[in-house]
């Protein structure tokens, strides 16, 4: 290792870093005036790669030479920002005094549009965009070969940096826009259009992602993995550079560009793990950020469960139910005990995270860490100790329990969006671990040959058996909902000063129920593990955190059994409409956006609330 | 011994003094008020009292227990209750719930995981609305009180911790006029019974001088003078610093915060 070595790999670490920050810097921006995190703006990014890969070769054609092809990829940013422009128009215009969860959700939901749209739209090859004439040829530098077009991408960031600053000093934009970051209601109050201000500001924001986007097509070929990779990376961009901040995520793009080409020598495949990692620290450290103001975020958007009047047939429902349940085995079949199973166990996961969201207010976007430990600690323990289930099970509860109560230590700390992206990242970590750590965890293939044991093997005892543990799990957090306990995190929601003054120590009580609400997911997630025979890192992914999401979102956040009727309707829903159409995710992010918009309390609340107002 | 006492208090915010050597006392069952225009820095030496702030320097000084440094946790253990200025209560809790959260948390079982939250200290916290006057809506969602009605449950939540220090910022910001003096006798009327000193904020001077046995009074972060409510009524700095209008302590209705004005 010299130091010209050294060199080309300083120089990598600052053309990543760049391409990092033109992405990062759009989101921050947004995030600033709008206060709204757009999940989508991965998706922009993707559509910019895919926008330049299509147009700009087709420009070069008409007539080669560089100043059609940075015209391409120009004219892809800006049909990009116009995609922003939409979005803000029919989507977030609407939903800008929503709850954040709901925010997230929403534009979670476009990025499962978008993902459809992409496919329907490109093809589901992926385009390799054509190299930039006039930088075809590498440099040489301090003796080694490197790719001239990396040193305009280097030159990129600070540019636009540059620019960026220029506008938000030097025009009355950038003015509205740094009031509007600074003091949202104070802008409210001088009588600027707002509208104009946000769609603007959209407008920027989408066009950024679409020109970071672009730019990469010489480098990598436009995929349909692209948006969810790098909306993960822009989030620690612009968290640990402070919300809001664009010299902060400048200055987080570097550290975390560098940091990668450097972890590369030091962890060959940990690189996901490392950046995540200095997330977690710097959070630890500074929960704002570098530059990020605490007062930006507002925790005021509690929604959750209320008290409601105790009914003295509760205990008989749920006897009916349980024994209706019971009984499906001498109707159902094969196939239909088999999705019974897969119900009663996303059941169960989303019931433990309403212990968090709608017990606690604490908007975790990373259940499916816990899920994922689950089932990969049964998993594990199958596989190397050759234990049988009654004992993997157990052991993958605890590896779940133990991976909520390190990370709860960090995100109870924490507040609203920062809360929801440092448990995303915490479940990015996890994630990266089990697919890079391919000895131990069989990597992007998983675990195979998790079965039950003989006594459970038939679908009508794992069925039975899931439906035993999921009710009594449930039941014993709805003790635990109805408990002290479960008061005391919904009176820190209610009013963290009056609790304070009440004595209730929030922090310890957040921390035991993350760790409760973990050990209950492990539960499920091992669970799952044996009624598939394996597992995968996808158990760990962000889709499966947002499918816990989404069954809460369904059932309705402020009720107990929400999540429970959820986990039916969408599993039910995705059981009978994804054979017939490939458009499974457009559907179920319209899907989502339209709860968000129509029934925001969800099936049962929007059912409990139509029945109040009868009464 | 003294219940309160606090020593020197200072903090600044930015360079800005928001309290200068703030320096006072406050015996069991005694009812104080700390009264000064707006932004003289009565919301910072009361949150400093209530462990929301931490002052530069100075003590804060409960039974001779040093609690400068304690958080609003410890305080509560130690037996001080708060109001807040906008009331702060369970939105989501009946009303009897309220009080039944402060019990659990006074006899420390807030994280008992098994036995129902409502069936737990019920009796007492009946008991506790009864004082107050809001038994009849216990089982009433707290989202549904008036904000009086709301003000009186936070009176009961913060006397569910048995505090032998009551501190109540603003205790009849956004009540009706004949509500705030229900409130205030009520409040006097526990106070005196059970000996609990009540240090308390206010804007309304019908309240101050209806209710304080003294009164201590802040301009620009230190206090220009104490004592009883007859004498602060007569103390001719006080009326030109605080209220900049020689008839305002006489016509409370009329008061507006004189900011620009400057102390002699």
């Amino acid at each position: 290792m010299d130091l010209s070595f050294l060199a080309i790999q300083a120089l990598n670490g600052l053309s990543s870093a760049s391409s990092l920050f033109i992405t990062a810097c759009g989101l921050t921006l947004v995030f600033g005036v709008t206060r709204i995190v757009n999940f989508a703006h991965g998706s922009l990014y993707m559509i910019g790669a895919y926008t330049a890969a299509t147009l700009v070769p087709r420009l070069l054609e008409l007539s080669f030479g560089p100043a059609t092809f940075w015209a391409g990829i120009l004219a892809s940013a800006i049909i990009v920002g116009l995609i922003g422009v939409l979005i803000e128009v029919l989507l977030l215009r609407r939903i800008y005094g929503a709850p954040e969860l709901f925010q997230l959700l929403a534009t979670f939901g476009v990025v499962l549009v978008v993902q459809d749209l992409t496919i329907l739209i490109f093809g589901p090859e992926d385009i390799l965009g054509p190299r930039a004439p006039g930088l075809r040829a590498p440099v040489e530098i301090l003796g080694r070969r490197f790719p001239s077009y990396e040193l305009v991408l280097i030159a990129a960031g600070p540019i636009v940096l540059a620019l960026v600053w220029l506008l938000l000093r030097k025009t009355r934009f950038g003015v509205l826009v740094r009031a509007a970051t600074q003091d949202r209601e104070m802008i409210a109050a001088l009588g600027v259009n707002q509208a104009l201000l946000f769609t603007g500001t959209l407008f920027l924001g989408a066009f950024l992602a679409g020109l970071g986007g672009a730019l990469q097509i010489p480098r990598v070929s436009a995929n349909a993995g692209m948006d969810l990779s790098i909306i993960a990376e822009a989030f620690v961009v612009t968290v640990v550079g402070g919300m809001g901040s664009v010299p902060g995520a400048f200055l987080a793009a570097l550290i975390i560009g560098e940091l990668q080409a450097f972890g590369i020598l030091i962890f060959p495949k940990s690189t996901l793990v490392v950046v995540f990692l200095l997330m977690a620290v710097v959070l630890a450290v500074r929960p704002y950020g570098f530059f990020g103001r605490p007062e930006v975020i507002g925790g005021t958007h509690a929604v959750g469960i209320s008290s409601q009047k105790h009914s003295p047939f509760a205990p008989l429902t749920i006897l009916a139910v349980v024994g209706t349940l019971a009984s499906l085995p001498l109707i159902g079949d094969a196939y239909v005990l088999k999705v019974a199973t897969e119900i009663l166990i996303f059941a169960l996961f989303a019931f433990s995270l309403q212990l968090l969201i709608g017990v606690s207010g604490v908007v975790s976007f990373g259940h499916a860490a816990f899920f994922g430990l689950g089932a990969y600690g049964a998993a594990l323990a199958v596989k190397w100790f050759a234990l049988p289930m009654e004992a993997a099970l157990p052991a993958g509860l605890f590896l779940a329990a133990v991976g909520a109560l390190i990370i709860g230590a960090f995100v109870v700390r924490l507040s609203g969006i920062y809360l929801a992206m440092m448990t995303l990242a915490a479940a990015q970590i996890i994630f990266a671990v089990a697919f890079q750590w391919v000895d131990v965890t069989g990597g992007d293939n998983g675990i195979v040959g998790v079965w039950p044991s003989a006594w459970a093997s038939r679908q009508v005892s794992y069925y039975l058996f899931t439906l035993a543990v999921t009710a009594v799990t449930v039941l014993l957090l709805m003790r635990i909902i109805n408990a002290p306990f479960g008061y005391s995190l919904r009176a820190a929601r209610d009013s963290e000063a009056r609790a304070e003054a009440i004595g209730l120590k929030i922090r310890q009580h957040r921390w035991l129920a993350f760790t409760i609400s973990g050990a209950a997911a492990g539960l499920a997630g091992g669970i799952y593990a044996f009624s598939r025979g394996s597992v995968d890192p996808t158990l760990l992914g962000i889709p499966t955190s947002v499918d816990a999401l989404t069954m809460l979102l369904i059932g309705g956040i402020q009720t107990v059994t929400g999540p429970l009727v959820g986990a039916g309707v969408l599993h039910v829903l995705r059981d009978q409409i994804m054979p017939l159409t490939s458009l499974w995710r457009l559907l179920l992010g319209l899907s989502i956006i339209a709860i968000v918009l129509i029934f925001p309390r969800g099936l049962v609340g929007t059912v409990r609330t139509w029945r109040e107002e009868q009464a | 011994m003294t219940l309160l006492s606090v020593q020197d208090l200072s903090k600044s915010f930015g360079g800005v003094a928001a309290a200068r050597d703030v320096s006072f006392m406050l015996e069991r069952g005694e009812m104080l008020a700390i009264i000064g225009p707006n932004g003289a820095g009565k919301s910072t030496v009361f949150n400093m009292v209530g462990g929301q702030l931490r002052p530069d320097h100075g003590a804060v000084l409960l039974d001779g227990q040093n609690i400068t440094l304690a958080s609003p946790q410890k305080r509560f253990r130690l037996g001080v209750g708060r109001t807040f200025q906008v009331a702060q209560t369970f939105l989501s809790m009946s009303v009897a719930e309220n009080v039944q959260m402060a019990l659990v948390s006074h006899n420390r079982k807030s994280t008992a995981l098994w036995a129902p939250a409502r069936m737990r200290y019920h009796e007492e916290a009946l008991a506790l609305l009864e004082q107050v006057g809001m038994a009849e809506s216990a089982d009433h969602p707290c989202s549904a009180l008036a904000y009086g009605d709301v003000k009186r449950v936070e009176l009961a939540i913060a006397l569910a911790g048995r505090p032998k220090l009551l501190l109540m910022d603003e205790p009849t910001a956004g009540m009706a006029t004949r509500e705030r003096a229900a409130l205030m006798d009520l409040t006097a009327e526990i106070a005196d019974a059970k000996g609990i000193g009540v240090l308390f904020t206010e804007h309304d001077m019908d309240v101050v001088f209806g209710h304080a046995e003294r009164v201590i009074v802040l301009v620009r972060g230190r206090i220009i003078a104490t004592g009883s409510p007859e004498e602060i009524r007569q103390i001719e700095e006080v009326r030109r610093a605080y209220l900049g209008d020689d008839h305002a302590l006489e016509k409370p209705k009329g008061v507006s915060p004189a900011e620009g004005v400057s102390p002699a």
